[in-house]
């Protein structure tokens, strides 16, 4: 049966793997394939090139096969993209999908039950379901856990309570429109709310970082006075002379920086110009953008040396930690977080270990957000959509804006939970007194 | 032994319209009542149809059935609710002379040909190997029967609760009905208790109908039935007055002696149908509630107070009505009462509306926990049609939820279960702007003409409606105008180049068949009921549209059955609470199963997936 929605997913296992591949099902899988390779492999062989929307700067390298319906797995048109399976890479590569109108990630199953609907099953993808049910409990439970404390579940909770409100009272006027208590004329209250509500989620929409923030990286950045071992730290972490090092202060004017891969993990480490009062005009501008760049980071690390004169921190905001340098110079005074010393590497492989564990915890599973944030995306841009369609569509009647406004919470219910008549009627009946 | 192919228990909307339906079909049919008189009783308000209700009543009329064309027998006050706003939301109601509203249906169900009725209270039924074969009264006589429908009302257990005084009781004056509550559990039913109520009725001619405002019918009242040509009776006014500050301190003062607050009664009632103690308890600070006065006939000078059903104590519910304007000397014919039945949890039903424990045994009606007329009769309908049916060896008959009201509300009562009394809103309807009192028929009388449920006399008028529908339609998709052309007919389009129909142009606000007919005058031959049908269609065009990609998503789903002894102990990977659900719903189709709170997609797939593969390997 033909459907007009193109769908996507990742559909090998979970990351980091070696290889992971990206399956795309459905009438716009052809453009994808140009969009994403630039041309048409033959079907159903695998052709290597660079992969992603940006022709100068792709995502990654990989294969790319075609294969047109109804010869594929769902029978439809469909192409998968097998690309190196990092973290960040996956992330960059749904991310882009999500940008494409008229494509939205799969539900659990539904390459299955499009392969099903098209007569092209495979029985022994229904053991495989099995596994997948699971997985999707699990992975339903994580998010839940994750969610329960978090900031945009109360936003989207909030959005939901309020669509209902909306809802409610217009579907009151349809149907208790009888009904004395029920005035006929809150409609124009509920477009006034419908109106707020779709500039919010726009605004969120505009605000969030698409992917962007997972393909470059968590940010640690390196601040300290100048010699206090920065550089040097930089260049442990790296292991490979990434910044000139040298024990003249102020040496490192502008911001260096090396691209990590910590536990899995792209982790950007910025070395950074010391920071000190007196201080040439070219210093002076790396010392600025130091503070800057510092502001934006997701961690810092504040380096203090013996031999140097001990600072209060000067950045808020960011997670900092106090980090002792050359610890085989002299025992650190006062409270510090990590004791490191590059010259004997006393304290390096902690640190490191101690980077990678907290961009775990702060990131939490990339692929997770990632799709997560797809669908909300996608959820939230349809719920829009529809509510500015019942907004602005004045001159139908309100069985019609009714429906833009079903449509809406259907939109909106995929991320919060459905938006069932149940709810409509329980603020219904709270709210007026109905019934002869 | 008397022998039926179905027996219908029970005479008021749901097993009336049962009976009718069995009967229709050709099975040889009994109808067994406690009193033949009191077939087609309305206990409650004497009034048929409105937002939603109207929906059911014209699919039941576009099946053939009996509520629309007996009300437009006992209509004497008919209305189009909503009739400012768009099709999909428009109800017709009418207010019905109880005596002639009863007179009616029992003609009707007199006429039905392969119906008996019999008078008697049912006892028990019968059973082998577990299914149904018959069934014994009260008084000894035994019947065997294919199938037996129930429909109970409020009979079941009944119990009349006004103040504190109990009886039991079925209606105001007539008794309960006992043995069947016995016969249910010991099949293994758990019977939950509902509640529902019903005012005081008034002698209209103690009312001081000068000082009151009247409310009129519509100026043209347009009828139930596709089968009605002209409405026989005078059309009447009621009265609106409304509760004072006096009436709520009466409320409030003898809240105490109330069956419902004073503790007597535990069960629950619907939300949408509050007691004026509870109107007075959750919107106490309303200045006064509205009620109607509505005449119960054209002879009968008891009037139905709409809006003050109440559980007070006889002393109480007089003086509370002095206190209502137009009301000051008013006699009260009969006390108002609030009355608790037994139910069953619908999801013991299948789409079919037979019970799954026991084969043979069809429920309709409140014993579903639903209230209202309409449900009843609707629901009646499809279980009588679907016993007569089952008798038949035929394969049972579903309505789908894109397809109907009817199948919506059947839907909702065996997926979901019920936590009040489940009455019918357009807002149920997901597929609403499909789903139109004007399209009832095209909707439904196809199947019914499948299936053999639809007299010749409607079949004749539907068949002529849809040819003139037929060509009407090729005819405003045939005429065309470019945008120039269109324009200088002073009509707003964009300057795109496009050719656009009859029909395209309907689309466009203001823009109606008469108008239209200035530029082709050919299309004035087309009738009112034909323009309106095909103006609404070319309006809704673009929802239309859309909905019905999901429809199409609907109608597959649904027609893929899930076998009912299907085992889901053995499919690997489901969670112990779908497991559960799926196990104690038992869904009959992917449709439903995939409206089973928490049951995802890839449930459903697997499910799917492995029904198939049994399919299969039985070769």
């Amino acid at each position: 049966m033909p459907t007009d929605e193109t769908i996507y997913a990742l559909s090998s296992g979970a990351l980091p793997a070696g290889v992971a591949v990206i399956r795309v099902s459905g009438p716009k899988a052809a453009d994808v394939c140009r969009l994403f390779f630039g041309r048409f492999p033959s079907p159903r062989v695998a052709a290597y090139g660079a992969i992603g929307p940006d022709r100068g700067d792709p995502i990654d390298r990989g294969l790319v096969v075609w294969f047109p319906g109804p010869a594929s797995f769902t029978g439809e048109d469909s192409v998968e993209f097998h690309l190196h399976g990092g973290r960040a890479v996956v992330a960059a590569f749904l991310a882009a999908c999500a940008e494409i109108p008229g494509l939205r990630p799969a539900e659990a199953g539904e390459f299955t039950r499009r392969a099903f609907d098209n007569n092209r099953l495979d029985l022994t993808a229904v053991e495989g379901l099995a596994d997948l049910i699971s997985a999707e409990t699990e992975a339903q439970r994580r998010l839940a856990l994750r969610q329960s404390d978090g900031a945009i579940y109360e936003i989207l909770d909030g959005w939901r309570t309020r669509l209902i409100r909306c809802r409610a009272l217009i579907e009151a006027d349809l149907d208790f429109a009888d009904e004395e208590d029920v005035p006929g004329s809150v409609a124009d209250q509920v477009w006034s709310m419908c109106g707020d509500l779709a500039e919010e989620m726009q605004q969120h929409l505009s605000s969030a970082d698409r992917g962007e923030r997972l393909r470059s990286g968590f940010e640690v950045i390196l601040l300290g006075a100048p010699n206090a071992g920065k550089s040097s730290l930089l260049n442990a972490l790296a292991r490979r002379p990434a910044a000139i090092v040298t024990p003249e202060a102020g040496t490192t004017r502008d911001l260096i920086e090396v691209r990590l891969d910590l536990k899995g993990y792209p982790v950007t480490i910025i070395d950074t110009a010391g920071l000190r009062d007196a201080a040439g005009m070219i210093e002076a501008e790396g010392i600025a953008r130091a503070r800057n760049r510092a502001a934006q980071a997701d961690l810092i690390l504040w380096l203090e040396a013996p031999d140097i004169e001990r600072r209060a921190i000067e950045i808020d905001g960011a997670t900092v930690w106090r980090i002792a340098t050359k610890v085989d110079l002299a025992k650190p005074t006062g409270e510090v977080d990590h004791r490191i010393s590059t010259t004997t590497g006393e304290g390096l492989s902690a640190l490191e270990d101690a980077i990678g564990s907290h961009v775990a915890n702060h990131i939490g599973d990339i692929e997770d957000i990632v799709i997560t944030r797809a669908r909300h995306q996608d959820g939230l841009a349809k719920c829009v959509r529809h509510l500015r369609a019942a907004i602005t569509n004045q001159a139908a009647g309100l069985e019609l804006r009714a429906e833009d406004l079903r449509s809406a919470a259907d939109a909106l219910g995929r991320l919060t939970g459905k938006i069932d008549v149940e709810d409509l009627l329980d603020v219904i009946f709270r709210d007026f007194c109905i019934g002869k | 032994m008397l022998k039926y192919d179905v027996i219908i228990v029970g005479g008021g909307h749901a097993g009336t319209e049962a009976a009718a339906a069995s009967a229709r079909m050709g099975a040889v049919t009994a109808l067994i009542t406690h009193r033949r008189d009191t077939i087609g009783a309305m206990s409650c308000n004497p009034a048929i149809g409105g937002l939603g209700k109207g929906h059911l009543v014209r699919e039941i009329d576009g099946l053939d059935g009996l509520m629309g064309r007996v009300a437009d027998e006992g209509g004497i006050q008919f209305r189009m609710l909503n009739q400012r706003k768009g099709p999909a939301v428009r109800g017709p109601r009418a207010q019905a002379d109880r005596k002639l509203y009863a007179a009616a249906m029992q003609r009707a169900i007199a006429q039905t040909a392969n119906l008996t009725v019999i008078e008697g209270e049912v006892d028990d039924l019968t059973l082998e190997s577990g299914v149904v074969s018959g069934l014994v009264l009260v008084d000894g006589r035994a019947f065997s029967c294919g199938a037996v429908v129930l429909t109970t009302g409020t009979f079941l257990r009944g119990l009349i609760h006004i103040g504190e005084k109990r009886t039991p009781a079925g209606r105001m004056g007539e008794g309960p009905a006992l043995g069947l509550s016995g016969t249910l559990e010991r099949a293994g039913f758990a019977l939950g208790r509902l509640k529902t109520g019903t005012p005081p009725r008034l002698d209209g001619t103690t009312i001081d109908w000068a000082s009151i405002e009247m409310q009129p019918g519509d100026d043209e009242p347009v009828p139930f039935s596709a089968l009605t040509k002209v409405l026989p009776n005078r059309q009447i006014s009621c009265g609106i007055t409304r509760t004072t500050e006096a009436t709520h301190q009466v409320i409030r003062d003898n809240l105490h002696r109330s069956a419902m607050y004073g503790g007597f009664i535990d069960s629950r009632g619907p939300r949408y149908c509050p007691s004026i103690e509870d109107k007075i308890v959750r919107f106490g600070d309303r200045d006064g509630h509205q009620i109607f006065l509505e005449p119960e006939g054209l002879d009968d000078s008891t009037v139905y107070p709409n809006g003050i059903s109440t559980s007070l104590p006889e002393d109480a519910q007089l003086d509370l009505l002095k206190t209502i304007p137009g009301l000051e000397r008013v006699r009260m014919v009969r006390p108002g009462y609030a009355i608790e039945y037994d139910h069953i949890d619908p999801r013991e039903l299948t789409p079919s509306l037979e019970t799954k424990r026991l084969p043979g045994l069809f429920l309709a009606g409140q014993i579903n926990g639903t209230t209202g007329y309409e449900e009843a009769a609707g629901q009646g309908l499809v279980a009588g049609l679907n016993a007569a049916l089952k008798v038949a060896g035929s394969e049972p008959v579903s309505i789908s939820r894109s397809q109907g009201y009817l199948g919506v509300m059947i839907d909702d009562l065996i997926t979901r279960g019920i936590t009040e009394p489940y009455r019918m809103f357009t807002s149920r309807a997901e597929y609403r702007l499909t789903l139109r009192c004007d399209n009832a028929d095209q909707r439904l009388t196809p199947l019914g003409l499948s299936l053999g449920l639809v007299g010749s006399e409607r079949a004749a008028i539907f068949g002529d409606k849809m040819q003139r529908l037929d060509v009407a339609r090729a005819q405003v998709g045939a005429l065309t105008l470019s945008p120039t052309e269109a324009i200088r007919h002073g009509l707003q389009v964009n300057r795109d180049g496009i050719r656009r129909s009859a029909f395209d142009l309907l689309a466009y606000p203001e823009v109606t068949i008469g108008r239209l007919a200035d530029i082709w005058p050919e299309l004035s031959q087309i009738s009112p009921d034909i323009s309106e049908q095909i103006e609404i269609d070319a309006k809704y065009a673009v929802y239309l549209d859309r909905q019905s990609v999901d429809i199409a998503a609907v109608r597959r789903d649904d027609g893929l059955k899930i076998p009912s002894d299907f085992d889901y102990a053995t499919l690997s990977g489901l969670s112990n609470e779908m497991r559960h659900k799926l196990e104690m719903i038992r869904p009959a189709t992917i449709g439903q199963a995939s409206r089973i709170e928490g049951v995802t997609p890839a449930a459903l797939t697997l499910v799917l997936g492995t029904i198939r593969r049994e399919q299969r390997r039985a070769g």
